[in-house]
This record gives C-alpha cells, sequence and structure tokens, in this order.
C-alpha cells in the first residue's frame, strides 16, 4: 500500500513540475500561497521544513548544513530517505556519498529525523524544489503602488490651473469696476462717502471703558498664563521621544511579529535596577542563522526585505561577524544606542522592583511595542504618573513571602483587603530619591 | 556788587591751587578700591571691547544659550558586545581580595559595578586581617588618581615595555660581567611566590643584592625577636582575652607595629553583665603624643621617652626581683609604676606589655617581661610578617650608595627621596647610578630622579599573595583590568628572568604546590581570599629556652635608663588619615580630620599647654571661628623644621610630636602638597629624637573642624560611668532618662504625656535603628571614609572646612574632660553658684585639662522621629518614612537652611557649591578619571542643596529588593553589612537594623540598659542610640 501511495505521490509530483507554469499563474493573481498549496502538499513541506530543517538549512544558501534547493535533483530518493532518517548510520557503515558530505562539512553531524515519514520527506523535497517567480510578483506590485502616486500630482496640476484661473477672473473683475468707476466720473456720477456706522471707532471706545479694558487685560494674562504655564510644564517631558537609533531595530518585527518575549533579550529586568539594552550576542542567538529578512514590508516608509537585511548586516559589523566563513573576527565596534527614557538623576527607579516583584507587564509603561516600528517614549514618565500609578496599584503579594507578614499587620491596620502600593509606604519621597 | 560775593567755607580757599575743585568735581579723590583688573581705567580704555560690543555679545551669548537649552542632551547607552556572564549592569559584584602597600594591610571585598571598583568592605572570612582602615578604605580613589603614570619610561621618554625590558635586561648583564653591584630595594615582600622569584632573580644575577626597607621602621622590634626567638618577625598578640593591657608608646588601635588590633581588643572592652555582674580589660598607656589608643584607655600616663624606659626598666625589675641600678623616679611615678605592677599581677597570664619604643632594649625587656608573665595574650605560635626591613642592612646600603659602590639600583614600593632623612644625598647618589629603576604609580619624588620609570599597576589591578601571620596566607586578584600599560615588579622579574610565565601563573603554581593543602581548590581560595594553613610550618620559640634565659636582661634593663639629653623630646607619629605619604594625593584622606585634633588638611607641631607657654606658642580663633596658630621652629643638628602647632590636651611635659606622611612635593597636586616632611628629622630611623625649639611669629591658618573641646560638665551628650558603678548601682543612676516638669510634675521625657506631637504607629514593617556604643567606638575613622565613597560626598578644600563648610555626613566628634574627669566636670557644673562664678567658672571649662579624658563620638543624622528639621521646611523636602528614616528630597530642596538652623546636632550639610566637574574643586569629581569611583545608586548633589546621612537608604531597599525577588522574609542582620558606617566598623561598635525584628543584633543592643540618646531631654526621639560609656576606673586608689 505504501509504495503504491508513494507511486500517487511522485506521479503527483510530477504532475506538479509539469504543472508550475499554470501555479504559477494562479499564484500571481491569488497571492495566497497557502490556499493555494494544500492540493500539491509544498505548503506541508514549508512548515515541514521550517519547523526540522531551518535551523541548519537554506534553500539557496549555506548555512551550518549546505543549501537545499534541488537537492532532489543531486541524490536519488531512497539514499536521501535513509539519509534524512539517521545520517550518522550512514556515515558509520561507510556509504561513500555520505562520508564525503560529512567531511565536507567540518564532520558536523546531522540531526537524525526517524519521525519523518517518506511522505513527509517528499513534501520537504517538493519544497525545496519549488521556485517562485519573484519577478511576476514584483511587476503586477509595481504598477498598483505607483498608481496613487500619480493620480496625486495631477490632481495638483488641476488644483494650481484652477487657482490660476481665479486669479486672472479676480483681478478681471477688479480692473472692470475700476474703468467703469472711471468712466462714471467722467460723466458726472458723483459718489458718496458711505456714512461711518458709528462716530467715534470702536477702538477708542473701548479704551474709554476702563471696566471693560481692565476685565480683558485680566482675561489676556490670565489666559496667557494658562498657555505658558502649560508650555513650560512639558519642557523637560520627552513623551513620543523617537530617536532615530545607530540600527533600524524593528520592535514590531521581533516583539510583535515574531512574538518573541521581552526578557529574553532585556533578561537583566528580572534582577537589575536597570532593564538592559541586550548585548550583541545576545542578538547573535537567533541572527547567527537569520542572515535576511523575509517577513512583511511596508514600501511606503521605505521598509523594504533588503533594508531590513542591510540592517542585520549592520549587526553583523558591530559584532564583528563574518558571513562568508561564519566565524567571529574579533573586529567589535559597540552599538551606540541612543537613550529613549531618561529619568533625571536624582530618581532610582528599579526594573526588577516592577517586573519581577509586581509583575508589571512592560507595556503598561511602555506601550504597545509590538506595534513600534521604531520604538518611542509611550509614558510621560512625569512624577505625577508614577505616583497616580502607586495609588491606584495594589501590591502583588501573592506567594512572596516578603509580604505576608507586613501585608497581614497593614491591611488589618487600613481596613483593606488589598494594598495599594501608596499604603505600602510607596509614596515616601526617600524610596525614590537618594 | 552782589553778584561778586562770595562766601568762603574755609581759609584754605584763600590758597591757590588748593585742590578744592578737583574734590568739588569729583566726588571720589581716592582710588576706590575696586578689582584693578576689570575696572581700572587703562584696562577699560586699552579693551578691544566697547560697550556696544559687550552688549552684542552679551545678547548673542544669551540667546545662544536660550536656544541651546531648549533641545535635551542626547544620552548614549552602549551594551557590551558580548557581555561576562557575571555581569549584571546595575548589580554590584564582589571580590575578595588583599590590599598591601608595605604599610598597610588588610583582607577585604571590593565592591565593583560594571567592572569598577567602587568600594571597600571588610572579608569575614578572615579571621586575622579582616578589617581595613581608612586608609584602606581611601585607597579605591587612588585607583583613579589622574596623576598616575600611564606607561614605562626611560630617562622620562615614553618607551614600550618591551624594550624597557630589553634595556634593564641588558644593563643588568653588563653590570653582572663586570661584577658590579646591583641592589634590588623593596618595602617589606611577605608573599611567599614573590619571595621565589625574587629568590630565582638573585640566583641568576648574583650581583644583586635584595634590601627590604620601611619607610617608619620596626627594626628594633624585629631585632628584638630575632635575638631573643631566633626568628625575624613581630610579635603577635591575640588581645581577646587579655584582662591587663599596659601600652609603653605602643599605638596599637592605630597604626604600631601595621597592627590589625582593634576588633580583637574591643572584645574585652565591652560591659556585658553576666548574672550582673560586667567585667572589662584593663587599659593602661604609657606615652608622650596624644593617640587614639591613649584616648581609649582607662588610666593614661603621660611621660617623656625617657621616663617610658624608666617605667619599662623599673616594671621588669619588679617582676625579676633583680637588683640593676636604675635611675631614681619622681615619687609621683614610682607611685604609679606600683599601681601598673600591681594590676599586671592581678592576672599575670592575661597580662600583657606593648613598647612603642624605637630602643632594642626597651623591645627585649618587653618581650622579657611577658615571658615572666607567662603571658597568653603574646602568641606563641603566630608571629606578625608585616614589617621586616633592617635599620643596619639600610645604613649600610645608603653608606655604600653614596660612596658609589653601586652602580644599579632597581626600587619597587619604596619612595626614600621622601622618606629618607638625608635624601639629598640620596637622590644626588640615585643620579650618579649606571640605571636606576623606579617601580612605582606616580613620578613622585624618587622617581624623578631614576633613569627608569616602570609604571606599576595599583594594588586592585593587581595580582598578588600574602603571609601577614605566618601560616594565614591571603590572596590578591584584579578587580579591573589595567587603567594603564603598567606591570608589577614580578612580571618584570619574570621577563628578566626569561620566563615563560605570568606571576599569575607562578602564583597559582605555587598555592597549588606548596601552600594549599590536597582538599583545597584554587578557585574557592581565590573566591574566599585567605586561606588558613593546617600546617605550621614556622615556629616561634625556636632557640633552646636557655638562650633566652642566658641572655644579659639586667644590662638591657640598666641600658635602657642611661640616656639622657637636654632639649625636647620630639617624637615622630603617624596620622590615621596619611600614614606613611603614599596616599598623599588621596583628597579624602587629605580632608579627613584627624581623630584627635579634628585638624584636616595638615601636619603640625603637638605641644603641650605648659610648653607652648614657655615658649610662647599661642592657638586662637579668629573671628568666625577658624583657628589659626603661630609657627614653632625645631632644631636638630642642622636639620631645621618650621611648622605650625597645635596645642595638644594630654600631650606630655618637655614632649612634642610630628606626624609623618605630610609635605609630598611631586606626584601630588598642588593642593595636596600640605604640611611639613617630618621625615627630614627622621634620623637614624628613630622615632625619638632630642630637639630645640623656637617660636616663629608667623601666622597659620588651620582648617580644624571642631572648634570646642570641651563638654562644660553636658553629660547628656556623652553619658559615662565606671565599671564599678555600673556594677553596683542602679541604671537611675548612671544613666537616668532626663525629666521634664508638666503641671509641675517631673515626667520622663520620653513618655507619652509630654509628647506634642502624634505617635506614629512603627511596629509594623521594618523600623531601622542605628546603635553606637561608645565603650567600642576608638575614634578610628574608617566610617567616615566609607561613608565618602559609598555616599559619593564631595571633598571640599582645605579653604571651605575653614570655614565650617566641611561635607562629611558623619563626623566622629571628640571631647576633653575639662576637669581629670568628666565626671569631675558635671560636679563642677552643678556645684556653680551665682552669675559672677558661672562665668568665670564656665570660662575654666572651655580649657581641657592637661591630661584629660577623651572620648569619641559618631555623630550622624539622628532620623529623629520627632523631627526638628521637618516642621521647619517650607517646601517639605525633609520627610520622615514609617521605616524610620528621615528623608531628604534633594530635587525638592530649595536652600533656605532653616533645617539645618533648627537641626540641635548640627548634623545638616549644605552644597554652597557645585563641587562636580567644577575645576575651582580640583580634586576628583572634575575628572573622568576621578568620577568612576562614584557610587552610581546615589545621586551626585548640586549646588544650593541640603544633604545629609540617610541610613544609607539605597542599601537598605537594596536588602528589601533582595529579599522581594527571591520571595523571603530579610534576614535579622542582613542591613548591617549595607550601611557604609556600620558595615566598614572594626570593632562593632556601630551596628545597623531593623528594631521589629526581634532576632536582629540591635533590636538586642536596644534592650541594653546603656542606651541613651542624644540630647535626648530636647525630645527628638532619634532613631539612633548611644551606649553609655563604662570606663574601668578604680576610684578609691589614688594615684
Amino acid at each position: 500500500m505504501e509504495t503504491n501511495k508513494n507511486k500517487n505521490l511522485s506521479q503527483s509530483f510530477k504532475k506538479l513540475t509539469v504543472s508550475r507554469f499554470f501555479a504559477l499563474v494562479i499564484l500571481i493573481f491569488s497571492f495566497s500561497f497557502n490556499s493555494f498549496s494544500q492540493e500539491v502538499d509544498i505548503a506541508k513541506g514549508k512548515s515541514l521544513f521550517n519547523a526540522n530543517c531551518a535551523a541548519c538549512h537554506k534553500l539557496n544558501k549555506n548555512l551550518i548544513g549546505p543549501a537545499l534547493a534541488g537537492v532532489s535533483a543531486k541524490y536519488e530518493k531512497e539514499w536521501l530517505y535513509t539519509w534524512i532518517k539517521n545520517s550518522n548510520a550512514m556515515i558509520k557503515s561507510g556509504d561513500e556519498r555520505a562520508v564525503a558530505i560529512w567531511e565536507e562539512w567540518n564532520k558536523a553531524a546531522m540531526n537524525a529525523f526517524p519521525q519523518l515519514s517518506n511522505m513527509d520527506i517528499d513534501n520537504i523535497l517538493a519544497y525545496t524544489d519549488y521556485v517562485p517567480e519573484p519577478v511576476a510578483v514584483a511587476s503586477t506590485a509595481v504598477p498598483s503602488a505607483q498608481a496613487p502616486t500619480a493620480g496625486s500630482v495631477s490632481t495638483d496640476i488641476v488644483l494650481a490651473i484652477l487657482i490660476l484661473v481665479l486669479c486672472i477672473l479676480l483681478t478681471m473683475l477688479f480692473m472692470v469696476n475700476k474703468t467703469l468707476k472711471a468712466i462714471a466720473i467722467k460723466n458726472g456720477v458723483k459718489f458718496e462717502d458711505p456714512k461711518p456706522l458709528f462716530k467715534v471707532p470702536v477702538w477708542k471706545l473701548f479704551i474709554k471703558n476702563q471696566f471693560l479694558v481692565f476685565c480683558s487685560v485680566i482675561a489676556f494674562l490670565l489666559s496667557s498664563a494658562y498657555f505658558a504655564y502649560g508650555w513650560m510644564m512639558q519642557i523637560g517631558i520627552d513623551q513620543g521621544y523617537m530617536p532615530v537609533q545607530p540600527i533600524h531595530y524593528s520592535h514590531k518585527i521581533h516583539s510583535g511579529a515574531n512574538q518573541i518575549e521581552c526578557q529574553y533579550c532585556h533578561s537583566s529586568v528580572r534582577s537589575s535596577k536597570h532593564s538592559g539594552i541586550p548585548s550583541l550576542n545576545v542578538c547573535m542567538n537567533c541572527h547567527q542563522n537569520i542572515a535576511e529578512y523575509n517577513g512583511e514590508e511596508d514600501l511606503e516608509k521605505g521598509y523594504t526585505k533588503e533594508f531590513y537585511t542591510n540592517e542585520i548586516k549592520k549587526l553583523y559589523k558591530a559584532v564583528g561577524w563574518d558571513e562568508e566563513s561564519r566565524t567571529y573576527t574579533g573586529d567589535t565596534e559597540p552599538v551606540k544606542w541612543v537613550r529613549i527614557h531618561n529619568l533625571p538623576d536624582f530618581v532610582y527607579f528599579n526594573h526588577s522592583q516592577h517586573v519581577n516583584v509586581g509583575g508589571i507587564d512592560c507595556k503598561e509603561c511602555h506601550g504597545p511595542i509590538e506595534e513600534m516600528e521604531i520604538v518611542y517614549q509611550h509614558s510621560s514618565l512625569t512624577m505625577g504618573w508614577c505616583i497616580n500609578c502607586h495609588r491606584e496599584s495594589e501590591v502583588n503579594v501573592k506567594s512572596n513571602e516578603y509580604y505576608t507578614k507586613i501585608h497581614e499587620e497593614l491591611s488589618k491596620k487600613y481596613g483593606v483587603e488589598k494594598l495599594t502600593v501608596a499604603q505600602m509606604g510607596g509614596l515616601e519621597c526617600g524610596k525614590c530619591h537618594y | 556788587m552782589s553778584q561778586e560775593k562770595r562766601y568762603w567755607k574755609s581759609e584754605i580757599e584763600l590758597k591757590p591751587n588748593n585742590g578744592l575743585d578737583e574734590i568739588r568735581n569729583n566726588e571720589f579723590v581716592d582710588k576706590l578700591p575696586v578689582d584693578e583688573n576689570i575696572f581700572s581705567n587703562d584696562s577699560v580704555n586699552n579693551s578691544e571691547t566697547n560697550r556696544r560690543d559687550f552688549l552684542k555679545y552679551l545678547g548673542f551669548s544669551t540667546t545662544a544659550a536660550v536656544l541651546a537649552s531648549c533641545e535635551g542632551p542626547v544620552n548614549r547607552s552602549v551594551p557590551y558586545v558580548v557581555q561576562p556572564d557575571r555581569i549584571i549592569p546595575g548589580i554590584s559584584n564582589y571580590y575578595a581580595t588583599t590590599l598591601f602597600d608595605g604599610y598597610d594591610s588588610a583582607n577585604v571585598l571590593v565592591k565593583t559595578r560594571e567592572g569598577r571598583p567602587i568600594k571597600i568592605d571588610n572579608n569575614k572570612l578572615s579571621s586575622y586581617n579582616g578589617y581595613a582602615n581608612a586608609r584602606l578604605n581611601a585607597s579605591v580613589l587612588s585607583l583613579y588618581d589622574s596623576g598616575r603614570v600611564q606607561g614605562p619610561t626611560i630617562n622620562k621618554e615614553d618607551v614600550s615595555w618591551n624594550n624597557f625590558n630589553k634595556n634593564i635586561k641588558a644593563q643588568l648583564n653588563s653590570l653582572k660581567s663586570l661584577n658590579q653591584q646591583v641592589v634590588l630595594l623593596t618595602s617589606t615582600v611577605n608573599s611567599p611566590t614573590s619571595k621565589k622569584i625574587i629568590s630565582e632573580f638573585l640566583n641568576k644575577y648574583p650581583n644583586v643584592e635584595h634590601i627590604e626597607y620601611d619607610s617608619i621602621s620596626e627594626s628594633s622590634v624585629l631585632d628584638a625577636h630575632e635575638l631573643m626567638y631566633g626568628t625575624r618577625a613581630l610579635p603577635y598578640y591575640d588581645f581577646q582575652n587579655a584582662k591587663c593591657i599596659v601600652s609603653i608608646g605602643a599605638d596599637f588601635l592605630g597604626d604600631w607595629q601595621g597592627s590589625n588590633y582593634d576588633h580583637d581588643y574591643v572584645k574585652g572592652r565591652i560591659p556585658n553583665k553576666e548574672n550582673g555582674k560586667a567585667s572589662m580589660s584593663k587599659h593602661i598607656q604609657v606615652e608622650s603624643n596624644l593617640s587614639i589608643t591613649g584616648s581609649n584607655a582607662d588610666l593614661r600616663i603621660p611621660i617623656s621617652v625617657d621616663d617610658q624606659k624608666l617605667f619599662l626598666a623599673y616594671l621588669y625589675q619588679k617582676l625579676s626581683d633583680s637588683s640593676i641600678s636604675l635611675k631614681s623616679v619622681p615619687e609621683k611615678l614610682a607611685k604609679k609604676i606600683d599601681y601598673v605592677y600591681d594590676q599586671l599581677l592581678l592576672s599575670p597570664s592575661k597580662s600583657v606589655v606593648l613598647c612603642g619604643l624605637d630602643d632594642l632594649n626597651a623591645h627585649i625587656i618587653t618581650n622579657r617581661i611577658n615571658d615572666l608573665l607567662k603571658s597568653n595574650v603574646k602568641s606563641t605560635s603566630k608571629v606578625s610578617l608585616v614589617r621586616n626591613g633592617s635599620d643596619s642592612k639600610m645604613n649600610n646600603f645608603l653608606t655604600r650608595i653614596n660612596k658609589g659602590e653601586i652602580k644599579g639600583l632597581i626600587m619597587n614600593g619604596v619612595n626614600p627621596c621622601y622618606t629618607l632623612s638625608n635624601s639629598n644625598a640620596f637622590s644626588e647618589a640615585l643620579k650618579k647610578l649606571n640605571f636606576s629603576v623606579s617601580f612605582s604609580m606616580k613620578i613622585d619624588e624618587t622617581a624623578n630622579f631614576c633613569s627608569h620609570l616602570a609604571a606599576t599597576p595599583h594594588q586592585l589591578e593587581s595580582w598578588g599573595d600574602f603571609e601577614f601571620i605566618n601560616g594565614e596566607f591571603s590572596l590578591t586578584q584584579p578587580t579591573i583590568k589595567p587603567l594603564f600599560d603598567t606591570k608589577q615588579l614580578e612580571d618584570c622579574l619574570l621577563n628578566w628572568l626569561d620566563s615563560e610565565n605570568s606571576f599569575y601563573d607562578r602564583i597559582k603554581d605555587n598555592w597549588k604546590n606548596n601552600i594549599l593543602d590536597s582538599s583545597t581548590y584554587w578557585n574557592s581560595s581565590l573566591h574566599d581570599g585567605v586561606y588558613s594553613s593546617k600546617v605550621k610550618k614556622r615556629l616561634v620559640d625556636k632557640k633552646s629556652n636557655s638562650n633566652l634565659t642566658n641572655l644579659n636582661y639586667s644590662k638591657y634593663a640598666s641600658e635602657l635608663s642611661s640616656s639622657k639629653s637636654e632639649g625636647y623630646d620630639l617624637i615622630l607619629y603617624s596620622k590615621i588619615g596619611m600614614g606613611d605619604g603614599q596616599q598623599a594625593n588621596n583628597p579624602w584622606l587629605q580632608e579627613f580630620p584627624d581623630p584627635l585634633t579634628r585638624v584636616s588638611w595638615d601636619n603640625y607641631i603637638t605641644v603641650s599647654k605648659f610648653d607652648a607657654d614657655e615658649i610662647g606658642l599661642k592657638n586662637y580663633n579668629e573671628s568666625n571661628g577658624a583657628l589659626n596658630s603661630n609657627f614653632a621652629q625645631i632644631n636638630l643638628d642642622n636639620t631645621v623644621i618650621k611648622a605650625p602647632v597645635i596645642i595638644q590636651p594630654g600631650q606630655a611635659r618637655g614632649t612634642v610630636g610630628l606626624a609623618f606622611g605630610y609635605g609630598r612635593s611631586d606626584g601630588v597636586k598642588e593642593e595636596m602638597r600640605t604640611g611639613v616632611n617630618a621625615f627630614k628629622i627622621y634620623k637614624g630611623f628613630s622615632k625619638h629624637q632630642k630637639v630645640k625649639i623656637s617660636s616663629v611669629y608667623e601666622i597659620h591658618e588651620f582648617a580644624c573642624v571642631q572648634l570646642h573641646n570641651t563638654l562644660m560638665g553636658r553629660g547628656d551628650i556623652i553619658k559615662e560611668t565606671t565599671l564599678e558603678i555600673f556594677n553596683s548601682k542602679d541604671k537611675e543612676f548612671w544613666n537616668p532618662i532626663p525629666k521634664v516638669s508638666k503641671n509641675h510634675i517631673e515626667t520622663a521625657v520620653n513618655s507619652r504625656e509630654v509628647d506634642i506631637w502624634n505617635e506614629f504607629d512603627r511596629s509594623i514593617g521594618h523600623h531601622f535603628n542605628l546603635s553606637i556604643d561608645l565603650n567600642a567606638c576608638t575614634g578610628c575613622g574608617a566610617c567616615v571614609i566609607a561613608c565618602h565613597a559609598e555616599n559619593n560626598v564631595p571633598v571640599v578644600g582645605k579653604e571651605e572646612v575653614r570655614k565650617s563648610r566641611d561635607m562629611h555626613w558623619l563626623r566622629i566628634d571628640r571631647y576633653y574632660s575639662s576637669e581629670s574627669e568628666f565626671s569631675s566636670d558635671i560636679e563642677k557644673k552643678e556645684n556653680i553658684s551665682g552669675l559672677g562664678e558661672s562665668l568665670s567658672v564656665f570660662g575654666e571649662m572651655e580649657e581641657p585639662s592637661e591630661n584629660p579624658q577623651v572620648v569619641f563620638q559618631p555623630v550622624m543624622c539622628q532620623h529623629c522621629n520627632h523631627a526638628p528639621c521637618e516642621t521647619v521646611c517650607p517646601v517639605a523636602a525633609s520627610a520622615h518614612g514609617r521605616q524610620g528614616q528621615n528623608h531628604m528630597t534633594y530635587n525638592r530642596c530649595v536652600g533656605t537652611r532653616y533645617c539645618a538652623n533648627n537641626c540641635p546636632y548640627k548634623v545638616r550639610r549644605f552644597n554652597w557649591f557645585l563641587y562636580n566637574n567644577n575645576d575651582e574643586f580640583d580634586f576628583h569629581m572634575n575628572d573622568d578619571l576621578g568620577k568612576m569611583v562614584l557610587n552610581p545608586d546615589v545621586v551626585v548633589r548640586s549646588r544650593g542643596v541640603m544633604e545629609k546621612c540617610s541610613f544609607c537608604i539605597q542599601g537598605t531597599q537594596s536588602v528589601i529588593l533582595k529579599a522581594k525577588n527571591e520571595g523571603r522574609e530579610a534576614n535579622a542582620n542582613e542591613f548591617n553589612d549595607v550601611v557604609a558606617c556600620s558595615a566598614a566598623c572594626s570593632t562593632g561598635a556601630l551596628n545597623f537594623g531593623d528594631i521589629n525584628n526581634k532576632e536582629s543584633e540591635v533590636y538586642k543592643r536596644k534592650q541594653d540598659e546603656r542606651v541613651y540618646h542624644l540630647l535626648e531631654y530636647v525630645g527628638t526621639k532619634p532613631n539612633v542610640f548611644y551606649h553609655t560609656k563604662v570606663r574601668n576606673i578604680d576610684k578609691n586608689k589614688s594615684i
């Protein structure tokens, strides 16, 4: 049965290669890879590839292991089945080609995948053999992107012409009026000056009314004081501060799209007062294998794949990583990030107190980080902002023995179930200022 | 006619050219006393800037400043490229290491932040040397000295280490082939590995001789020990069980024999009652200068050096029951000798006699006395190895170098051009050498004259191992990557030996093979910093007993009584702050007030009041309170030293004192070139000289932080009693709570009825208290420097200290009694009758007695529960926390200084100036290197705000947070280690903790009946409490 199935599959696989052109046409129109490929199993192959192979292999590029595009053409299927399921056994048994590969790749052992069925492997190979038609995609995308821009230019021109016409009409009207008047005067028509509405100008009346003057001066002073106060109170508050960083690091991609936990990189947040900008070796945990960006693009802002890939190259330069030889050169260059959240020196803030002890989510102060392409200061970081939170937040006493006794006694004293940070002494000056 | 009528104002107007016109037209005929440079006509006229230009500049610069201030600064944040595993930014790392600079030694913990050492803590694992004194606490700042040498030089030109080593190797080899003498002159070497490397070096170059040189010599002690017991070492004393300590000129709480004895000494000085009876050791000090040891003594006998020697000889005579012909002593002194002799015999095995005289005979006799007493205090198994210099070797070396017999000199850790009395001859000799190498951190006096300067790392950047006490080993490890291109002597020696190994490799090998036992790992000993050897290699009593008994002690004793020549006894000593002067460029130490005189930024001649009147020397206060003095001139042969004078109560008549360590000229900043160099008069390596003194009429301005020296009978500041009373009477008698009158009824001041404030319930959570035991505080001042380091306290400089603008958050007040005892002061005050008598008596009481009782009292913010400062602050910058701390919010403070005026303890300090980033205060906060010592957890205060002790709230908060993070309650005694002063205290006089935790030490101390509060009658209810000082005095016996 199985062999039959395999035959069927391989037939369908052949069908696929034959109908590649047809499939591409569908692709161009649908832009939906998933819905399309379920029938031909490329999608399944892709997910299997990502789950099992992507850590060491890429399609078109050597990584820890060789590039896999078109691998089925190099080796016969049966050989590949045994190799993938247990490569080590194959090397040990002395298979020539297996040993050759093993030696070529610095005798790095490849994991055994006995859990993969031959069908799974077929799917994977289907994915590795599949070549998309990038030009076609681009060609359809470009005109659609350019169309609105062209439209906006033309409306501008139309507007400009309209304004010009209107101006000409106005001047003409004025000229006509003037000539008509001149003709009328020559013909002896007399014009009477229009009678003024008031005998005395309004402003003189206003000045004479001292009460009114007094009131308006007061009103003026008060309102200007109000605005001046408002303006001055934002001095030093950098809410929304969004500096340009030396490397365009997108939290939107890392934290949003890839759902990386904040504390994976900002690990010192658990124990230290600093959240800690991750050192570059932390970046390299992933970026050793992720050398190019393949996710969503934002063409309007210029965030293309090349743009992001280029930023990854900046990381490599800073950390001294040579992509070709996959080694560290030792030639490093620390990244000088621009600090966004700046508290004055006289304020002591400790991340571990809030994140680890208090159990506060990063987002409560830092905002929707997962949506930020460029990070900005979300909260005002004023003392009022701190204090408000301290007044409202309840202390997280669950399973923390430090609080057990204090909480019991204090909640009895204040007659409340749950204590706020303020009741715990979180409003005392010296707790933050020393 | 009327128009021509003139009125004459005076007859002068009749005279022509009378000058009146000038007066009429010009209101200020005489030049106004304005600053010449700015306003003189010439400078204004010649200036290219006219008024309009000036206004333009003013306008532009104002606009520019306004525009510049519109945009906030961009802060950069630079993470590691590869973060070391152990470093988490914001978390301190601690490394156990050992500090030894040839003078001070201690096993310490170094606190580092992001790779920068910022503070020295005590290493509790060390059982012998685990406490850093004030100088070692300050040494972390010397690491960041901006004047350090940044690389090796030959003839003042920068070279690479490669060339440097090549050059020296060539020099060494050529001298070796000519068989010409080279000397390796180092400070005491007690490092087992260094010793090995040096001996290898001497093997390879037989023409090299190694000489150890201590700037302040202990040679006579070493010689005596060698003569009697066969080992060249210092005796080690175990004070823990001492019942009677008789010290003759030995400042063992200070710098005597590089000692670290205060911790053990204090154990016997705290009267803890057991079954209602407390006991204390008896401490008798016989000395000339008033030392901190003498200040802590129960009985202090101030006599001259000659009398001290006699004293010792008589003690020996009585103990040995031998008949030696000794010079007779006055009856008064004889009585005292009898008394001391009786005290020694009360429990002879628990008694000890110590000697600080520079006299071989004296040390032989001292050792003999202790042997005769069968004293257990003088250790039979331990000796101290912190000094090893020999005067005879050194003298021999000096003669040879002056004669030109020596061709090459390599020096490490010594500065002979500063510390030798005939340094001029030495520097001349240096110039004539083929080559001279100085391993030094600074271009100091000696390095100036050397052909080669090898830049050495600071101790905190070095590797090393030490054996301070036989069998007790310790390790030094770097706590920071070397700041400059520096190398240690040992690494260079290994290079000259063509060894591939580094000093570190050698230490590791040596420890693994020769020092550690099989069950101890190298890494664990490096972690601990100390290792106690189970193998006792060195035995003290090597020589047979017969040798000991065969010595002719009577001869030594009689020699003690022989010397006598005319003149004043000059006793050279080292100050707590400056030691032997290695760290003269350390502003913390310069500003550290001497525990006794409370003078900072100076050394001086101390004289007794009696002698001062005789010679015509004066101390007086200026109108603003600052202390002035005139100069005295010391003559010894051809050496003349002119120094200012401090009239020192307790100074023995006929003696004067002068401290080492000052008068540095090279390698120190201009501000730090203070005082006079006492080494100039350190002739024959003897601290005692007979000198002539005369008065010089010149005024010297001191920076003295305490202007009033006596308590005037105010027993509520210092409470003290005698052991006898303490044991026999009720607390109410010797430590009564002050009473106030309410409705004509006497009520205790701490009762609720007389309190106008509502009491705040502090029983929940933490409530911090600091306990200060006046019996345990020796006045050593380590806490003052530790506080400086922890809290970023600025150094303000001599001029500012003189204006009483010192910034120390923690001061140690020192009081002298005006009568012979404080209790008599109180009696005298109580017995005043009438206004007239009160004026005269109070006048008398301002003068300290000739041999006063002394008391040290650390005072910092008392964190009053009813704080007077809090109620007067117009902006509520000073507020009380629930945990008992009085919070000072700097960013809120507007600088009215009302709080300081309302503080009864005078502990608040005002920032008169911007002390950081200000070149007017060129100490350490104005350069990038010096700023590295700052504690990032504490803000650096700006100008115009009040500051004060915070109870190290950054520390208590960190402990609380640590407990929270770990989900546990805070440990009972955890808080004591994060508060700078109590953590630094070697004697446990200061103890900090949570009194709501019944397990804590501070809670137990609070229950003690000796507890009192400073100025309790004011009703401030402080969170700092003191323990009544108990003195072990027998009132009945008149001596």
